[in-house]
């Protein structure tokens, strides 16, 4: 098992979610992780990149987003990084609270820490949110 | 090809949407809503969204179903799922929504069921 690094700079507009979704299916299939992780892999980084897409860059299409993948043998991680505002994961409400239930919107933080071993958020010192995810094999 | 190819029949009063593809942000959320919305706009109350074939939804098509649950009962109808498959009952299960949602695994009991 080698150690594989990819990255990747991508427009911000929603054809995004799917070119990010191929290219990650892709380093996915060649780190030899399974296929329940690997659909894991595949929901949570749609939903960073969506998230990064609509509410970090507002699909401005003077910014980017960044993704870099790295594959060891201990785990796959995927870092999206956006150029917008920033915001405070903790004030995400819960999806399956009650009265959120019926609401159409505020699930994908929710899958991305689902299916993921780890999600953490932090501020860029230049601006903009990176999320890392990580899946341990 | 159609991120999401939809189907219409009737069976009585129940409207039947096959659905083959993905529901995701973007083509395929948005073929959904439209969809509904045109059914709406002909009457149609009593939808039956036959999922066998939808490979793939992300949080934005879920957040498209509750969205058209939602608008179809506000009109006075309903909203039925039929054969889910596993992955997308464990995402309504997880999101609870699987509560929510009356979910058929055979065609004429979710026909008989709007009766």
């Amino acid at each position: 098992m080698t150690v594989e690094t990819t990255e990747l700079t991508l427009p911000s507009r929603i054809d995004t979610v799917a070119t990010a979704a191929a290219a990650v299916a892709d380093f996915v299939g060649r780190s030899g992780i399974s296929d329940d992780a690997a659909f894991g892999i595949d929901m949570a980084v749609r939903e960073a990149v969506t998230n990064a897409v609509l509410h970090g860059n507002r699909q401005d299409e003077g910014k980017v987003v960044e993704i870099i993948l790295k594959s060891s043998p201990d785990a796959v991680e995927i870092s999206v990084h956006d150029q917008g505002p920033g915001f405070n994961p903790a004030e995400v409400p819960d999806p399956t609270a009650q009265e959120n239930i019926l609401k159409t919107s505020g699930r994908g933080i929710f899958f991305m820490r689902s299916f993921m071993d780890e999600v953490d958020w932090s501020i860029r010192p230049g601006g903009g949110t990176t999320v890392r995810m990580l899946k341990r094999r | 090809m159609a991120e999401l190819n939809i189907n219409e029949r009737q069976a009585g009063d129940v409207t039947i949407l096959d659905m083959s593809g993905k529901i995701t942000i973007g083509e395929g959320s948005v073929a959904l809503r439209t969809a509904i919305r045109r059914l709406l706009e002909e009457g149609k109350k009593r939808i039956l969204l036959n999922l066998a074939q939808v490979s793939y939804i992300d949080s934005s098509g879920i957040g498209e179903l509750v969205s058209s649950y939602t608008a179809i009962g506000k009109e006075g109808g309903q909203l039925k799922l039929l054969k889910l498959t596993q992955k997308l009952q464990d995402l309504l299960t997880i999101t609870k929504l699987l509560t929510v949602f009356d979910v058929y695994e055979n065609e004429a009991d979710a026909l008989n069921s709007f009766k």
